[in-house]
């Protein structure tokens, strides 16, 4: 966190100061460590282990925030008997379809609500990263559930939950994870020892944690911690992601991703929402409780504020105008479609897959294999040279003379010449105002799409197609201004908060949404960020001039909320948990909740509130169950549906390992998703043969001076001479194996790439013993590439592409390599290395190992 | 600074009181200034120095554009250019600071390497080109056509609706604003690409 971001770390360090003790996980020794009380170096990719065993310790002891835990998750809830647990099925879950790599999750379910998974198969969720509309939009749970208040009964959630994470121990965690027992030990305490009616313990994780094929379980191990500990929903609690660019929480809420409308509802798929009604009913699941019961009010909106005057109820609202899904359209299958030939067309808006993604010379040849690619940056970035410059051109993969891309860089505005929002990594909204004008022909995103609209309106003018209807139709008529006609930011900030159709005014908030059509609102969870309006995030209220939770500076989704799920912040009577830990709590006299924030439930349902039977939406959520968003009201400690990969989480290998799970006959995450693509390749993993070609673990992550893939710091003099090359850090140890010099260079290969580096021979890696033998891990900065006033090779050109089956993110910190002294090859004698050692390793590039470990397996690959 | 020892020839001139006073050590061991880092240290040349946050034309509040934090930053204008930028103390966030990369905001912004022009590499060439930006909007709005033209897909095998083109990729938007990404998802989804990602995915 001190490495990439700095500033929030101060927070942690005046936390410190106060008596708190900081612990920091982490392959690689760095500036975060240095400060720490505790540092644990741990292998790459094994922090199920670690927080398994952490649950394992709780439970073990009885250390859980008893009444939190009986209240407010499903800790009670009595699974279906129909379940069965990885511990028995040695690394698979009941409902394992060997045929598509996917679960049927019909036997997950709440006992009682088997038949409630919707179509059960997992199998398109995966393929449209799906399975977290469900959590985000609650699974259904319909009716009661059974419970057993004494957590005695072997089949509820409690229960389940300590058989699985029974074989976690510390001893296991030191023979997986490389931490010795004694600090683990002192970990578990510590964390256990600071939590419950008068402190509360925070999580937070960077998002490197999501670059993983098990991410989403790391997350969700996390989450059950904090529950199981009462941490979720307090001050100084929850489970904190550390995002790392501007507005990527933004981007995320306002989708520029396939899957995902505005809102998170979920981009239409052609065979699940063929109707309006369809769409909806599989975002609200009628008869289900929770907030979510008013989708229909929040999809009509959306379309509204598209499509204008034409969407109306009697049409249900344009929605044939949106494109369907119809599987993986993510952004590593669009490269592999690029390499074979059928995308026409790419936009590049201020990201540098040639560098920032995952197996780069597949980024780089599939773009050398557009008809046209447009280049939106501040800087000439890599992926706008790669025709001209890149590694291929050296290697002859690339000719100029045969690289068909048109190419079009047009420069972009930076953040002080243009004002709007960005959505900080704690949902909230900050607006900025603009200093100076773009200099040249840079201009902002919004002055670029807003004509490319203006410009495609106009050639379609007079066009007859259904197909143009939906660009003819759309409300495009922001008022401009300056000499370049910037349009209003200020504009589509009012739209997207959302006003009344008929008379203009800005919406106050989400509760006055209506699906008749007479509201319009571009993204239902922003709405109130233009209440009366006025910018609200634009508000700068000294924090001088405020309390401590600062609810005056910007504006935070939902309705300036800061802490999520807080009504989890009182006990079920309503009262605070404890003096010191008083956040939001029921005024009997006043009838209210109130508090330091903004209540996150029912202004004035009462703790005691009991839904009638048969109730839904928000009516069958009890006065009690602060997990509004959630079709039972509960934080999941186990979920019965919405995780692809398992109910619970289960430690797997990576995807590229030199051992051997120690915990179950399975190898690795067997719902990953995995490319069959003549560029795509894995290493062999025991109990695959040739493991040992490839016998050190690697990773990569960022320094303090650079920013991601280079484009804004490479290219910035006072930062480029603070981090002037590439380099690898190696310990001592694996120096003298490998006969590495310090200051001098060494190579890395993989099946897809050699790279070359300076060395760093450091104390700050450690050698870790593993299962009985010794595992080198090296550490690599992948901020570098070829183009900036300091370059070098890439670390991410080392990956190969396998994804998690949930969000379809890919493993990219970690990996299998060899490293060698020495500068690398050049020209043609590197691809010669390269497949050198794709043959040694046994690797036939479009194979894969089948998802399903079996130990016979390693005679040969099995293809997809 | 020691800069008594540049007076010695025009001591008597001077007058011996200004001279003495004329070295730090005397004004750091008579003034305020025991350690000589602050007033004691000064020359008329820094005591005529102001900061160029000072005389600035106007101050934008704004926010650090690398990671998430969200740091506010004040940004500096004179003359139109923009002079300085410093961490906002009035920020919750931040408290004022800034690190490293927050700090060299400047630099980023006024950087020499920025790319201020239009640029256009053919098909098979060598090298890249001048372009104006109407034309390069033109020339981009006829691909975009063109390639809905191609990959168009009215309805699936089943005559179930499509609506799209996969003939169209973006990646990027995280270092956008909202209203950005708004607009851009706005335009590609009316337009029927659906192959839209950003640093989320990764």
């Amino acid at each position: 966190m001190a490495e990439a971001h700095p500033v929030g770390f101060q927070w942690v360090m005046e936390a410190k100061r106060r008596g708190a003790k900081v612990f920091h996980v982490d392959p690689r020794f760095t500036r975060t460590s240095a400060v720490a009380d505790e540092y644990l170096p741990i292998r790459a990719g094994t922090d199920i282990a670690l927080l398994g065993g952490v649950v394992r310790y709780i439970l073990d002891n009885e250390l859980d925030f008893r009444e939190y835990v009986l209240s407010y998750t499903n800790a009670a809830t009595i699974v279906s008997e129909e379940f069965s647990d990885t511990e028995d099925g040695d690394g698979f879950f009941s409902g394992f379809d060997p045929e598509t790599g996917t679960y049927v999750q019909d036997s997950w379910q709440y006992e009682g609500h088997e038949d409630s998974s919707g179509s059960g198969h997992t199998a398109q969720e995966r393929d449209s990263a799906a399975g977290l509309t469900h959590e985000s939009h609650g699974a259904p749970v319909g009716g009661q559930t059974r419970r057993d208040e004494t957590l005695q009964h072997p089949r509820c959630v409690y229960q389940i939950l300590k058989r699985h994470f029974a074989r976690y121990t510390p001893e296991m965690v030191e023979r997986v994870c490389g931490i010795s027992q004694a600090q683990f030990l002192e970990l578990a305490r510590a964390w256990t020892a600071n939590s419950g009616r008068d402190r509360t313990g925070m999580l937070i994780y960077s998002v490197g944690w999501t670059q993983h094929s098990v991410g989403v379980q790391y997350i969700r191990t996390g989450a059950i911690i904090q529950l199981l500990l009462g941490n979720m929903g307090r001050p100084g609690g929850g489970v904190m992601a550390l995002r790392g660019h501007a507005s990527i929480q933004g981007s995320t809420d306002i989708p520029t991703l396939f899957n995902l409308l505005p809102g998170y509802l979920p981009m239409p798929h052609h065979a699940e929402h063929p109707s309006f009604d369809e769409w909806v009913d599989s975002i609200r699941h009628p008869g289900q409780k929770g907030f979510w019961g008013n989708a229909r009010s929040f999809a009509a909106s959306l379309l509204k504020a598209y499509w204008g005057d034409a969407a109306t109820p009697e049409n249900d609202f344009c929605y044939g105008y949106l494109p369907r899904l119809t599987g993986d359209h993510g952004t590593y299958q669009q490269v592999l479609n690029m390499i074979d030939g059928k995308i026409k067309g790419y936009f590049l808006l201020g990201q540098n897959p040639a560098v920032g993604s995952a197996h780069g010379r597949a980024q780089r040849l599939g773009m050398a294999n557009l008809d046209w690619l447009v280049v939106r940056d501040l800087f000439m970035i890599e992926s706008a040279t790669f025709w001209q410059n890149g590694p291929e051109v050296a290697t002859g993969e690339i000719v100029p003379e045969e690289c068909r891309t048109e190419v079009f860089f047009l420069p972009a505005a930076s953040h002080v010449e243009k004002e709007g929002t960005f959505t900080q990594t704690q949902r909230l909204l900050q607006w900025r105002e603009k200093a100076v004008e773009p200099p040249g022909d840079a201009r902002s995103e919004l002055w670029f799409f807003y004509h490319l609209g203006r410009k495609l309106r106009e050639k379609l003018a007079d066009s007859t197609l259904p197909r143009d209807r939906a660009l003819l139709d759309l409300t495009w008529d922001y008022p401009t201004h300056g000499p370049h006609a910037e349009p209003s930011a200020e504009a589509v900030l009012r739209e997207i908060n959302g006003y009344d159709v008929a008379t203009g005014r800005p919406l106050s908030g989400f509760a006055e949404a209506r699906a008749d059509g007479s509201t319009a609102i571009g993204c239902w969870i922003y709405s109130g960020v233009y209440a009366d309006g006025v910018n609200q995030a634009a508000r700068r209220k000294s924090r001088h001039e405020q309390d401590w939770v600062a609810a005056e500076w910007g504006w935070a989704w939902p309705a300036n909320r800061r802490i999520l799920y807080n009504r989890a912040s009182a006990d079920p009577d309503g009262n605070p948990w404890s003096e010191r830990k008083r956040y939001v709590w029921w005024d009997a006299e006043k009838a209210e909740w109130t508090g330091y924030d903004v209540p996150d439930f029912e202004k004035t349902k009462p703790p005691s509130y009991r839904p009638p039977v048969g109730a839904s939406g928000p009516e069958g959520i009890a006065g009690d169950d602060p997990f509004v968003m959630q079709g039972d009201g509960k934080g999941w400690l186990y979920a019965p549906s919405g995780v692809l990969d398992g109910p619970l989480p289960t430690h797997y290998e990576p995807v590229e390992s030199p051992v051997r799970n120690p915990l179950y006959g399975q190898q690795a995450n067997p719902t990953r998703k995995m490319y069959a693509h003549p560029v795509n390749s894995v290493n062999p993993s025991p109990p695959q043969e040739h493991a040992q070609v490839f016998p050190y673990v690697f990773t990569v992550s960022r320094l303090t001076e650079h920013h991601t893939a280079g484009a804004m710091s490479r290219t910035v003099s006072p930062l480029a001479e603070l981090q002037p090359e590439m380099f690898v850090e190696v310990s001592p140890a694996l120096a003298g194996e490998v006969g590495l010099t310090h200051l001098g260079w060494a190579h890395l290969v993989s099946g897809r790439a050699v790279i070359e580096a300076k060395v760093l021979v450091t104390d700050r890696l450690t050698p870790l013993r593993v299962d009985g033998r010794i595992i080198h891990q090296v550490w690599l900065p992948y901020h570098f590439g070829f183009e900036g006033l300091v370059t070098g090779d890439s670390a991410n050109d080392l990956f190969g592409i396998s994804l998690d089956p949930n969000v379809l993110i890919q493993e990219s910190k970690v990996g299998t390599c060899d490293v060698r002294p020495g500068r690398r090859p050049t020209g043609p004698a590197l691809l010669d290395l390269v497949a050198d050692y794709q043959r040694r390793a046994g690797i036939v590039p479009g194979q894969h190992a089948p998802a399903v470990t079996t130990d016979n397996e390693g005679k040969e690959h099995g293809a997809s | 600074m020691f800069r008594g020892s540049l007076a010695w020839e025009g001591v008597s001139g001077l007058g011996l009181r200004t001279f003495i006073e004329g070295w730090p050590v005397y004004r750091q061991l008579t003034g305020t200034d025991p350690l000589g880092r602050g007033a004691a240290a000064k020359s008329d040349g820094s005591r005529a120095l102001t900061a160029r946050t000072e005389d600035a034309d106007s101050v934008a509040r704004s926010v650090c554009p690398y990671c998430a934090v969200g740091c506010g930053q004040r940004v500096f204008v004179k003359d139109g250019q923009v002079s300085q930028i410093e961490g906002d103390p009035d920020s919750p966030i931040s408290r004022g600071r800034l690190c490293p990369k927050g700090s060299a905001s400047k630099s980023l912004v006024t950087s020499p390497l920025r790319q201020t022009t239009v640029r256009y590499r053919r098909p098979y060439s060598t090298q890249w080109e001048d372009l104006e930006l109407d034309t390069a909007l033109d020339m981009i709005a006829d691909r975009i056509l063109a390639a809905r033209e191609q990959t168009w897909e009215d309805v699936d095998t089943q005559g179930r609706p499509l609506n799209r083109t996969l003939g169209i990729s973006s990646l990027g938007g995280a270092t956008l604003d909202n209203e950005e990404n708004y607009l851009i998802k706005k335009l590609f989804t009316a337009m029927g690409a659906l192959q839209i990602e950003n640093q989320a995915r990764i």
